[in-house]
């Protein structure tokens, strides 16, 4: 056993004036501009004149120790040693010799493997979530479909001509912590938790029925033994209570499909932040690849592609051309599912007599 | 079977080594030579793809001292895969931004590999980096380890999640404060809410420097900090100019002017003329002609508050709480805390278990929200003032004899009781 000193010694975030890039350092807060020279490779330009080139790759995100340091030793070649990670699980090396810049591309380009891209107008690496890998509530893989899904999409990571930027995230259960993008993949199950009643003594029972956002969870007594019971009508499989209780299972490996969403946006360019709405529903968890989320996923980005105007995020070219004509281009179909009944719902109804025909 | 004799057995899994993208099963498989526990660790996500199913269940340990840092798994498939039996994640608070020197990468990697299997990701959704599969004597070693090289861990829980921001002043122009060091600040502060889960349910803050929102704060976090600036935005006509000789008047007119929310931008010869009172800092002119136009001088951040994700009432967006606060100056940031300690006293002391701050507001209101922490109500707020006329206007009901206010008095009693105080 291990000789700890006692924590906790409250050290708090790292100090990052130790890992600035110097030309970082030099000119922390007197950036003038920047510009995209190609596709993964931008130059910032500081009120100085000093320049600092970055090359962003795509990240596998999920790393072995070696090749962590495969990456260092790069960085120590090329970028003084420095670099840093994007909010979408890109690399970014930051390269301050400008003849450092093509040796270094090709360094990741054929020593790492990673493929140069995800700025400007292009589809960005994919926020993802843990999975089978290593989560305790998955409904199916993160690694491996983002994996499966870039590599279908790797000319438009690699390229930029999409009318604005591509976000994708993916999540395997509905608590979607790879949250919002412009398209979202999660899972979607499809029939209340299936209690293991000799095991719910295991878990904080007023928890589990609090928990409920349904109210379809009540204390129950069964055999004599303490659980609850779940009311099917209520219940919207939502899947709630199994993360507060291993015994609510929720997931099934037969009935859990996917379903893909459109239109979240964060930034607040142009139009305020949206939220994602459902595109099309009941495709299948089908590992190792996933071809029919990808499917679905290029006939969106090529409506996209060809609909939107320059600027324009998916969301905005939608509410643009109206919820009918995406459809069309789409192919999907519209259902019932699609109309919303939460207690938002309201608001998303057509109240206007604004219609196309 | 021992971990060294098991073979990689993995065919569903191998289909994910073709294409483009780099594969982390292809690393993982690779790796496998030096660390034989990886094999089992992919045998069994083979059976997850096999089977469409999950095989790992959570559990609980803290080093001594914390309430957060380790995400304890164990799996279902200890027996088989007996090195998988304590795969735990432990949770390092990344440097601000994500920036890293390969020193500080180096080393992550060699504690990661010394106490564990070697696995790292960069990064976690909360923006943390993760470090994947120790045992239990592997996890307090490996804290320990992080803690003697000045890492620290936390943000599991009921607690303070890691807090992520932008890359910031380090290498933007468009940043209007400096995110790194108010992320530092905040993470440091409160450091004790990260490692120990003290709130009625998780808590996360999310930096950017403008609203362009790189760090995703609006839907992702509880309290959204976001940069903006007060006055006019700065604009060099010169090079508005040169924009416009190079980009033409077509682009000018169809992808600047026609796309101002506000229609606060019009044009004159080749002057950009700005209505700078109806600017709402959207940063699409500027995201556009980042040469030309910046954000004003006397800038600073808004602060929202209640961004979550869908459980359990649905997704919450942000809403503007301060619409200006400034963020340079000691002081500025000791007004921060001090607001937000504020804000978790109301929200922890009338909160429900397992209640994020929006699904808080949704239940109580933000007109008692405000009124809680004695906010005065803003019209930047809000998008449109309420619709439903039932309002329990407090200055406007009866008043008791001895000037304090009656509880729901009952209708029968209003008029008598509101004569008699007149």
């Amino acid at each position: 056993m291990s000789q700890t000193t006692l924590a906790p010694r409250d050290q708090g975030a790292p100090d990052y004036n130790k890992m600035l890039h110097p030309l970082m350092a030099k000119n922390y807060g007197k950036w003038d501009y920047h510009e995209r020279l190609r596709p993964g490779v931008l130059v910032h330009v500081g009120e100085s004149g000093d320049k600092l080139y970055t090359v962003r790759a795509g990240s596998p995100r999920t790393m072995s120790a070696d090749t962590v340091r495969k990456v260092c030793a790069i960085a120590d070649k090329y970028c003084e040693g420095f670099l840093r990670f994007t909010s979408r699980s890109n690399i970014e090396f930051l390269v301050g010799k400008k003849e450092n810049l093509d040796p270094l591309i090709h360094a990741v380009e054929k020593e790492l493997g990673w493929p140069l891209g995800g700025t400007g107008p292009s589809v960005s690496n994919i926020l993802h979530t843990q999975g089978w890998l290593h989560c305790n509530l998955p409904g199916s893989d993160a690694a491996g479909s983002v994996k499966a899904l870039m590599d279908d999409l790797i000319d438009d990571f690699k390229n930029e001509a999409f009318p604005n930027r591509v976000h994708i995230s993916s999540s395997c259960c509905q608590i979607n912590c790879a949250s919002h993008g412009d398209i979202s993949i999660i899972v979607q199950h499809h029939h209340a938790p299936r209690i293991n009643h000799s095991n719910m003594q295991i878990c904080e029972l007023p928890k589990v029925v609090a928990i409920c956002p349904a109210a379809a969870i009540r204390p129950a007594s069964i055999n004599g033994k303490e659980t609850v019971e779940v009311i099917e009508e209520k219940c919207m499989y939502c899947g709630a209570c199994h993360g507060q209780c291993p015994s609510m299972e929720i997931r099934d490996s037969q009935t859990d499909t996917l379903s893909i969403w459109v239109g979240g946006k964060m930034s607040n360019a142009r139009s305020a932040p949206t939220f994602m709405k459902l595109a099309v529903w009941g495709i299948p968890n089908n590992p190792p690849r996933w071809p029919e989320v990808s499917v679905a996923v290029k006939t969106i980005l090529k409506a996209y592609k060809e609909g939107g105007k320059p600027w324009e995020r998916l969301g905005e070219w939608i509410e643009r051309i109206g919820w009918q004509r995406f459809f069309e281009k789409t192919g999907f179909p519209f259902t019932r599912y699609h109309i919303d009944d939460s207690p938002e719902a309201l608001s998303t109804l057509n109240r206007s007599a604004m219609v196309r025909l | 079977m021992s971990a060294k004799e098991m073979a990689l057995n993995t065919p569903m899994l191998n289909e994910l080594e073709s294409g483009e993208w780099p594969s982390f099963v292809t690393d993982l498989k690779a790796y496998s030579k030096k660390r034989p526990v990886i094999t089992q660790l992919l045998n069994q996500l083979e059976e997850s793809y096999q089977n469409r199913w999950n095989y790992w269940q959570g559990k609980i340990i803290n080093a001594p001292g914390y309430g957060g840092g380790i995400i304890a798994r164990v799996s279902d498939k200890a027996d088989k895969y007996p090195g998988l039996a304590n795969f735990h994640t432990v949770r390092v608070i990344e440097p601000p931004g994500w920036v890293y020197s390969t020193d500080a990468l180096r080393n992550l990697a060699d504690i990661s590999e010394k106490n564990g299997a070697g696995i790292l990701q960069f990064h976690g959704m909360t923006g943390d980096v993760l470090l994947l599969g120790f045992d239990d004597a592997g996890s307090l070693q490996c804290a320990e380890d992080l803690m003697n090289a000045g890492w620290d861990i936390g943000g599991s829980g009921a607690a303070l999640r890691t807090l992520q921001c932008c890359v910031g002043q380090a290498r933007c122009e468009m940043a209007c404060y400096d995110t790194m060091k108010v992320t530092k600040h905040l993470t440091d502060t409160f450091i004790h809410y990260l490692h120990r889960p003290e709130f009625v349910y998780k808590f996360k803050f999310k930096l950017s420097g403008c609203s362009n929102d790189c760090s995703n704060s609006i839907v992702r976090s509880d309290m959204p900090i976001i940069g903006t600036w007060r006055g006019a935005m700065q604009v060099n006509q010169a090079k508005v100019a040169e924009f416009i000789d190079e980009k033409g008047m077509d682009y000018l007119v169809n992808n600047v002017l026609t796309r101002c929310p506000t229609r606060c931008l019009s044009v004159r010869g080749k002057e950009l003329v700005v209505d700078h009172s109806d600017c709402v800092r959207c940063m699409h002119c500027i995201n556009v002609m980042h040469k030309a136009l910046k954000p004003g001088k006397d800038r600073g951040a808004t602060i929202l508050i209640g961004g979550h994700r869908t459980l359990k009432i649905g997704d919450t967006m942000g809403s503007v709480l301060v619409p200006f606060i400034k963020l340079e100056t000691d002081e500025d940031l000791n007004n921060l805390t001090d607001f937000i300690e504020k804000v978790w006293e109301f929200w922890n002391d009338n909160g429900m278990d397992h209640e994020r701050v929006g699904e808080f507001i949704y239940r109580i209101g933000m007109m008692t929200f405000l009124k809680g922490l004695d906010i005065e109500p803003d019209a930047r707020m809000i998008c449109r003032p309420r619709t439903t006329s039932y309002i329990k206007f407090e200055e406007l009901g009866p008043s008791k004899f001895d000037g304090e206010r009656q509880q729901n008095p009952p209708v029968w009693n209003r008029e008598s009781e509101a004569r008699e105080t007149m």
